[in-house]
């Protein structure tokens, strides 16, 4: 077990209260693993992201526990958390086009950054080079501001950076958000190039984009309004889901070779409730077809087959009584 | 390089063109005859009265028509000349201003200079410091909204008045020649301190309220972030913050070293200190055309030099102004 997370609840601090973004997540990504975080638009995806890597105010670490390698990481004590982030957790930020400092020439601040963190500069370049080869980036890159560089070289020197120190676990937020379909290929390509030559160990990949997801996950984890709903292998996910939630997600997404002027693409009816005082029991209750008393109740995430994990308390009826 | 300098040097000309322009058009808007102010402080019969005035409006340029006047002006700048003091007559304006400039540049240079070394290190220092900027930084924004002439006045009531440490008037002893000697020195700096304080604590209030907030702008910014989810150390993401955050800083030192020959006009009044501050006053007071355009002109001067000073700066501190540079031309 690469990472392995239990029951972690993290709240949003506002003067309003408290919003309830991340509520009782467990689940674990294997070694190797790529896991696809899927859900819309604040869902909880980022804040279980953050929480993992940058649990800064007005992010309030409620409950839980996080073990990487068997080990605890004290991630609501930022001090602590310095020394495990980057050279054992590493994240490329969904703002990875920002994220270089403008003033810094691009090898100057990997010099300096590495130096600070104890690593040797020096020998780290002929690694460094190897991989900008990889990354199809030319070594001069590093001679350069990030002003001269394009959007997607400059996440792609991010790319390189955060797993320049090998970590067990990389977390990939909305990184092919932004870019155009090709290029998402070429960028979600290189994160399997990253796992498969062992740079990383396994990796969380961020998005509302499940096309990118079937390309490239093993497994995918849905999220619905700050609880996990599903996790089932990519292939699962996509032809059998469970949740009534994942069910609808999948149904409304647009299919290959089917002309969207005759059949309009059906959306999920309703919204998301707002996490600043959820609803109790099951979130998704609101908008199921399917409720019913029980989902007053929060269901939990069970393993109903190997590696299939749902929350919804009518998939586990059913199975109880098969 | 070459381009850029260039356009930035014609853009300066424009300016400096018309600044000066309008440097000559101000005081002939006054209401008022300067040679009539000056000759009726002389108490003479009415008849000499009109004599002198044709005399003096002939000799001042003043008798030809406006156009006239104004081509003359620019003719005499190119020459160095700004004409000759109508109340200080018969001195040269060049001579007047020569004569303070050196007040002003020994009073404001190192007021304006220490309190933005010390501004914007506190500035720095107290960002993020719960303590400091809860109990220190209010003091920044009263100091800074503070009017340099009130905080002068008060300097001088407590100091001078009240305790009698510091004097409170003049440039040195009134009962002194300036020589060269310790005591001279002494009076000197002692004289020069009140003025020095009162712009000094003012802008110190400034330069580090702009400081803590831009560098909380900048530990905010993405790339500062990013260096956090690395695990950088904090002095690492500082020093880039500072180093990114000091940029304005240097624009508005600039601003503030190029109006340093105009000098702090009413602290030089409230403290009676001989600077250009204080001659513009007496300049106005006295409809002195010459002399008012003779210090507006070296603040134009002063105004410009600086700003292209610190373009050339720029260039230099910040890769992007040199890139944009060369992606333009290219």
């Amino acid at each position: 077990m690469s990472l392995q997370v239990d029951n972690l609840t993290v709240y949003y601090q506002t003067l309003r209260g408290d919003v309830q973004a991340l509520e009782d997540a467990t689940f674990s990504i294997a070694d190797g693993e790529i896991m696809g975080l899927a859900g819309e638009s604040g869902c909880g995806k980022s804040t279980l992201a953050n929480s993992l890597i940058r649990l800064v105010p007005p992010m309030r670490f409620v409950r839980g526990q996080v073990r990487l390698d068997g080990e605890v990481l004290p991630i609501d004590d930022a001090r602590r958390m310095s020394d495990y982030r980057f050279s054992r957790l590493s994240v490329i930020p969904q703002y990875a086009m920002n994220a270089l400092n403008p003033t810094r020439k691009v090898g100057k601040m990997v010099a300096e950054l590495l130096g600070s963190k104890g690593v040797d500069f020096a020998a780290m370049i002929p690694e460094l080079k190897r991989r900008l080869d990889l990354v199809e980036l030319s070594h001069d890159v590093l001679k350069m501001y990030p002003i001269e560089l394009s959007g997607g070289m400059k996440q792609r020197v991010v790319m390189v950076l955060s797993t320049l120190l090998n970590p067990s676990l990389l977390i990939a937020d909305e990184i092919t958000s932004a870019l155009d379909v090709s290029t998402q290929k070429a960028v979600a390509e290189m994160l399997v190039g990253f796992r498969d030559r062992g740079f990383v160990k396994s990796l969380i990949v961020i998005t509302h984009d499940i096309s990118i997801l079937y390309q490239i996950a093993d497994t995918i984890l849905i999220m619905y309004a700050g609880q996990l709903a599903e996790k089932a292998p990519t292939d699962v996910i996509i032809r059998a889901p469970r949740h009534p939630y994942t069910k609808l997600l999948i149904a409304s997404l647009p299919e290959v070779g089917v002309r969207y002027a005759k059949r309009r693409l059906s959306g999920i009816p309703g919204r998301p409730p707002l996490l600043l005082d959820p609803p109790a029991g099951c979130r998704f209750r609101e908008r199921c077809s399917v409720a019913f008393e029980k989902c007053l109740e929060a269901p939990p995430f069970v393993e109903l087959e190997p590696g299939h994990f749902v929350a919804c308390w009518k998939e586990l009826g059913e199975d109880a009584d098969a | 390089m070459r381009r850029y300098l260039g356009r930035k040097l014609l853009i300066y000309v424009l300016t400096f063109f018309l600044a000066v322009t309008i440097d000559w058009l101000i005081p002939r808007f006054m209401p008022g005859d300067p040679v009539q102010t000056m000759l009726s402080r002389a108490a003479l019969h009415a008849e000499a009265v009109e004599v002198m005035h044709g005399y003096y409006t002939r000799a001042f340029g003043l008798d030809v028509p406006v156009w006239q006047q104004y081509l003359n002006f620019w003719v005499a700048i190119f020459h160095g000349d700004l004409g000759t003091s109508v109340y200080l007559f018969p001195q040269p304006v060049i001579k007047v201003i020569m004569r303070a400039v050196p007040y002003d540049v020994f009073l404001l240079l190192p007021a304006i200079l220490l309190s933005w070394f010390a501004g914007n290190w506190f500035g720095a220092f107290a960002a993020r410091n719960k303590w400091l900027d809860n109990t220190l930084l209010p003091l920044g924004y009263i100091l800074t909204a503070t009017p340099y002439m009130w905080l002068g006045i008060l300097l001088a009531w407590l100091f001078g008045v009240v305790l009698g440490i510091f004097p409170i008037a003049g440039a040195y002893s009134f009962s002194m020649r300036p020589h060269l000697s310790w005591a001279f020195i002494g009076s000197v700096l002692k004289h020069w301190f009140l003025p020095f304080a009162s712009i000094f604590l003012v802008k110190f209030g400034g330069w580090a309220i702009g400081m803590r907030n831009m560098i909380i702008y900048e530990l905010e910014a993405d790339y500062s972030h990013y260096l956090e989810a690395l695990g950088a150390p904090r002095g690492l993401i500082r020093k880039y913050a500072f180093r990114n955050a000091i940029l304005p800083q240097i624009t508005g030192l600039s601003l503030d070293l190029g109006v340093i020959v105009a000098g702090a006009l009413v602290t030089e009044v409230v403290f009676s200190y001989p600077g250009i501050g204080y001659l513009i006053l007496q300049a106005i007071q006295n409809q002195d055309y010459f002399l008012i355009q003779g210090c507006f002109l070296f603040i134009i001067i002063g105004v410009l030099l600086a700003n292209f000073a610190i373009d050339i700066a720029y260039v230099i501190v910040d890769p992007r102004t040199r890139l944009g540079m060369v992606g333009e031309s290219a």
